[in-house]
């Protein structure tokens, strides 16, 4: 329903189509931007177009890159006999953040789910094949998400990856942090259970 | 708003925002029931793993006006881990997933089919049978009222097992040798089929893989995909490298 014209219509239609951005919050976004002054609004357009003009994906892991290879790939002084293999290259920030790991990445932008008819050939598989041999890969970190997806996708990873003597390895699932054993899920809690650790006293 | 309390299926689940997630169940007493579980993609969620696709559940939910449902409590009737690690396994289960997503209706009870969906889920838990998925395709066919003929020529009415051999969609069952048309069938693929309806299931669930099997899988999914009038995308997309 157009009920303003022109521009502002236009910009409430655009601002609405984003995920989590409904009519009314369009509306307030771009009354919100009527007001503040232009430098600023225009720093928002500019920012649009930069990701959009400059962001591509990294050439060898598919990780969000400057044009060619992404900053990781690009750092000589990360370990580069080991390959992390996550979803989405937002996984990637998150592993980065934990600051403990010191390898290279591979995305594979998605996971395998048959109901919606995405198998291997549909995500980076043959890509993450490719780089093992000229990069002297010693270890593959199945970083998937610990769902019936991502553990699918581990699986079929580490069937195509262990027969070419590499060590494979997965992330250990278990209870979270600050959690409460009560509210942990049987699965979540088995896992625990069947990964738990010799204490060092 | 009411309250509602259900045992149910996952069948699917849909990203919702930005932790959210919309769960379709199939339920015991409420059909097809889309709910949102809210903030299951955190990792403290305090539904956890239970709200994965092939767990068996208990919930409890608000039911909405709209069609949306929101999942208040859940916990877990079983969790299936056989199925979930093993590659082969997860594949059959999906597509015994996608085919009740396909055929259950929003809010209409389907007992027997939540039934028979829990149940083909704990054979394949428990061993890797090669039929349960196909024996789970011609179950529910017959649920439907879909059952192919087998206990007789579906064109003639011929009597003979020996005579009997073809297997056509247009004429719902198998074929005499006068009547043939559509595919092949063997004797032990005819056996295999009758022993799945006929209150034999174990042993059709016992037979190892051979190609009576393979003929009844490619067959029960060729009958399936025709009455769905789809393809089952779960047997088309391969796990397996």
């Amino acid at each position: 329903m157009a009920v303003y014209s022109g521009p502002l219509q236009s910009l409430i239609d655009e601002l609405g189509r984003l995920p989590g951005i409904g009519p009314k919050s369009a509306q307030r976004i771009t009354f919100h931007l009527l007001k503040v002054p232009k430098e600023d609004a225009l720093r928002l357009a500019e920012a649009v177009i930069a990701v959009k003009e400059r962001i591509t994906l990294c050439t060898r892991c598919f990780n969000v890159a400057e044009g060619g290879l992404c900053a990781i790939c690009l750092d000589d002084s990360r370990e580069s006999t080991s390959i992390c293999v996550v979803e989405d290259p937002r996984d990637v920030a998150a592993m980065e953040k934990t600051r403990l790991y010191r390898g290279r990445y591979h995305v594979l932008q998605g996971a395998l789910n048959p109901i919606e008819g995405i198998g291997p050939e549909q995500l980076r598989i043959g890509e993450l094949l490719g780089r093992l041999e000229p990069e002297g890969i010693e270890e593959v970190v199945l970083g998937m998400n610990p769902n019936l997806e991502g553990e699918a996708t581990a699986m079929h990873l580490a069937r195509a990856l262990k027969p070419l003597g590499l060590r494979v390895t997965r992330l250990a699932s278990g209870l979270p942090v600050g959690g409460d054993l009560e509210y942990a899920d049987e699965l979540t809690l088995g896992r625990a259970l069947v990964g738990r650790r010799e204490v060092d006293a | 708003m009411s309250v509602f309390r259900d045992r149910g299926v996952v069948l699917r689940t849909i990203r919702l925002g930005e932790a959210d997630r919309i769960v379709s169940f199939v339920t015991e007493s409420h059909g097809k029931v889309r709910a949102v579980a809210k903030g299951v993609r955190r990792t403290g969620s305090k539904f956890g793993a239970r709200l994965e696709p092939l767990s068996h559940v208990a919930l409890s939910g608000w039911q909405g006006r709209g069609d949306l449902d929101i999942v208040t409590q859940v916990e877990a009737i079983e969790t299936f881990r056989g199925i979930r690690e093993d590659l082969e396994r997860v594949t059959v289960g999906y597509a015994m997933l996608e085919v009740v997503d396909q055929i259950a209706q929003e809010r209409h009870a389907n007992p027997r089919l939540y039934a028979m969906l829990a149940g083909a889920l704990r054979v394949l838990d428990q061993r890797p049978a090669v039929l349960v998925g196909p024996a789970f395709f011609l179950k529910v066919l017959a649920l439907e009222g879909s059952a192919p003929v087998l206990d007789q020529c579906a064109a003639c009415g011929e009597e003979d097992v020996g005579s009997l051999v073809a297997f056509d969609l247009v004429h719902g069952g198998v074929l005499c040798r006068s009547c043939r048309r559509g595919r092949p069938l063997s004797p032990a693929g005819l056996v295999l089929l009758r022993q799945i309806l006929g209150g034999e299931l174990g042993a059709a669930l016992d037979a190892g893989r051979s190609e009576a099997t393979e003929e009844v899988s490619a067959l029960m999914t060729e009958a399936m995909e025709s009455h769905l009038e789809r393809r089952i995308r779960s047997l088309h997309t391969s796990l397996v490298p």
